[in-house]
């Protein structure tokens, strides 16, 4: 028993300390300053407090406008995402139809297809376009890559919205679309919600294909890639620090229905 | 206010037969309850009225109207469903007048309604919560008021109290009888539990395997059960049965010499637990006790008698001792008699 509780804290720890030493040492190099960075042994605390790294690195030209069109690239995957997602989340959730399981496997293998092998026909494509080195087009690619998450994740909130519900609503008045929009909608709303926000920080994080589409309308994490490699240690800590603050927020702030939508106890 | 004519009513899912040409009509302000086993189609011809399940064959008429393609909305319903289906992001004040604001109704009616409904239930001082915030009792008026807010033709009750605590559902079944009473409004009511079907119903309908076995009000559907299926399922402890061999026309049971229905070779002898009374060894049958229960009221006594198991119902202070053999004797004039091969009731001999 007390090996076995043994093993299990022992698991926790890996578990915690994998997800959060890089983030507590990149938090270490973005506000300790130089000295802290090039210490060694690392100190457990900063050597000087600064938030000189932070400032300056924010005041590197064309940082504000890649946040921008991160947050355009973001926004656009969330709405897509969601307007095309939760449609077939309730389809899956509610219906019976041929081939419903190969178009829940379907949806997963855009996952399982690797975006360095699209990249070039998909960069053609968008020069075609016109979509190319714009976050729309950024945006675009990114709502392929949240998509299966939005269908799967919504399909398991509408099967958790009891059908009497619906039944109820529609003795009591209302059509088809009148009983989604009125009933079904606002009880799944908490978790459509983290599902937006989960959507968002898909794209908020994803730097592969943000590179290859893009070359002078860099989303933030694209254009980190090629400032960084030329500036001091500690400002990109800093650059690596501000990029992982708001994918970390939000994901705080949805994880209960995270937890809850994948089938595990939150409470 | 309107009446529910069911005619012919079938259902089929794939293979198997869930209802097999129901008739059955709810007069005009009467409750039917619709009582039978779980998987018997109650529940499945209860969604066919409401218009969530479409029939295979047959057609149902509210009101004297054609019911057919007509979605649940139009049908002039309301329902109560088994797990209250309360609309958990509205306050109860707008899930009761849920129905009312769908039709479009005027503010001055909807409020004066949702206030006659909610006065009916009791739920007055809960109107401003959130269902969450409500015991399981609560829900299930606030279900009931949501129903009742719309004065619809009919009301459809799907086994509205079973979710409830025992105690509570004892309260909330005389609560009931009282709203429904006051409302009058037509209504087919779903249980499996006969204490339910027998307290609350003007009628029973009881359903086996797809099929109405008996409708008729609760004292003649217990006293003249018309199969041994309805026999056994109403009354607590149920009915004991004997089956028994005819010769000339007479049963032999002990001592006593029974005259027969005529028609059957081998027939089933039903006796209920209450119709039996101790006698003399020259007037009764022999019962070997097995177990003696005093319930108070009561004493409840479990044992054999023509290798048959029988239960009977004895005075409170009667203690019989495992193994001691009374004599029994049932009252003639309340026994009933079915065919030992169909299980249907057989004329009483006079």
């Amino acid at each position: 028993m007390t090996l076995r509780r043994a093993l299990f804290l022992a698991g926790v720890a890996t578990l915690c300390a994998w997800v959060l030493v890089p983030i507590y040492l990149i938090a270490l190099g973005a506000i300790g300053g130089p000295e802290t960075v090039n210490a060694w042994p690392k100190p457990f605390w900063p050597i000087a407090w600064s938030v000189s790294a932070l400032s300056q690195f924010m005041n590197i030209a064309g940082v504000w406008m890649s946040v921008l069109y991160s947050v355009e690239a973001a926004a656009l995957c969330m709405v897509i995402a969601i307007a095309l997602g939760t449609p077939a989340g309730y389809a899956l959730a509610r219906y019976r139809f041929h081939g419903a399981t190969a178009f829940r496997l379907f949806v997963l293998m855009t996952r399982a297809f690797p975006v360095a092998i699209l990249a070039l026909p998909l960069a053609v494509t968008f020069i075609h376009l016109g979509l190319y080195d714009s976050p729309i087009g950024v945006g675009l690619m990114h709502s392929v890559l949240a998509m299966p998450f939005a269908v799967l994740i919504s399909a398991s909130l509408f099967q958790a919205v009891p059908r009497e519900l619906e039944e109820a609503a529609w003795i009591f008045g209302c059509s088809g679309p009148s009983a989604f929009f009125r009933v079904v909608l606002p009880v799944a709303l908490p978790g459509i919600t983290a599902t937006a926000i989960f959507a968002f920080v898909i794209s908020w994080n994803e730097v592969f294909a943000a590179s290859v589409l893009t070359v002078r309308h860099k989303t933030l994490t694209a254009y980190l890639l090629t400032v960084l490699s030329e500036s001091p240690l500690h400002t990109q800590f800093a650059g690596g620090f501000i990029l992982i603050v708001p994918a970390v927020l939000f994901i705080l702030l949805v994880r209960r229905q995270l937890f809850s939508m994948w089938g595990i106890a939150s409470r | 206010m309107a009446a529910i004519v069911i005619e012919q009513v079938g259902m089929r899912f794939g293979g198997t037969v869930a209802l097999d040409n129901v008739s059955l009509t709810v007069a005009d302000g009467e409750l039917v309850a619709l009582l039978g086993p779980s998987g018997c189609g109650k529940t499945t011809l209860l969604r066919i009225i409401a218009g969530l399940q479409t029939e295979t064959s047959g057609r149902v008429l509210i009101g004297g109207r054609d019911m057919k393609g007509m979605p649940p909305r139009r049908r002039g319903l309301a329902m109560v469903f088994q797990n209250y289906a309360v609309f958990p992001h509205m306050r109860v004040r707008d899930n009761v007048a849920f129905g009312l604001r769908m039709t479009g109704a005027a503010p001055d009616r909807i409020e004066r309604q949702v206030a006659r409904a909610s006065a009916l239930l009791h739920i007055e001082p809960l109107l401003d919560r959130y269902p969450a915030q409500l015991s399981g009792g609560q829900r299930q008026r606030v279900a009931v008021a949501r129903a009742l807010a719309v004065e619809p033709a009919v009301l459809l009750m799907d086994e509205p109290l079973s979710n409830l605590d025992a105690l509570l559902r004892l309260e909330m079944r005389a609560d009931l009888k009282t709203i429904l009473q006051e409302a009058g409004t037509t209504t087919l009511y779903v249980t499996h539990d006969q204490t339910e079907a027998m307290g609350l119903a003007d009628r029973i309908a009881v359903m086996s395997a797809g099929h109405v076995e008996q409708i008729a009000p609760p004292a003649e559907i217990y006293r003249h059960p018309a199969s041994r299926f309805v026999a056994g399922f109403l009354g607590t402890p149920p009915m004991n049965f004997l089956p028994l061999p005819v010769t000339d026309g007479h049963v032999a049971l002990g001592n006593l010499r029974l005259r027969a229905p005529g028609g059957a070779a081998r027939v089933i002898l039903g006796m209920r637990p209450e119709d039996l009374a101790s006698t003399t060894e020259l007037e009764g049958f022999p019962f070997i006790v097995q177990v003696t229960e005093p319930l108070g009221s009561h004493a409840l006594l479990t044992g054999r008698a023509e290798d048959a198991l029988l239960r009977v119902v004895m005075p409170p202070d009667l203690r019989a001792a495992p193994g001691s053999v009374l004599h029994l004797r049932p009252d003639l004039q309340r026994v009933s008699w079915f065919d030992a091969t169909s299980g249907a009731a057989l004329e009483q001999p006079s």
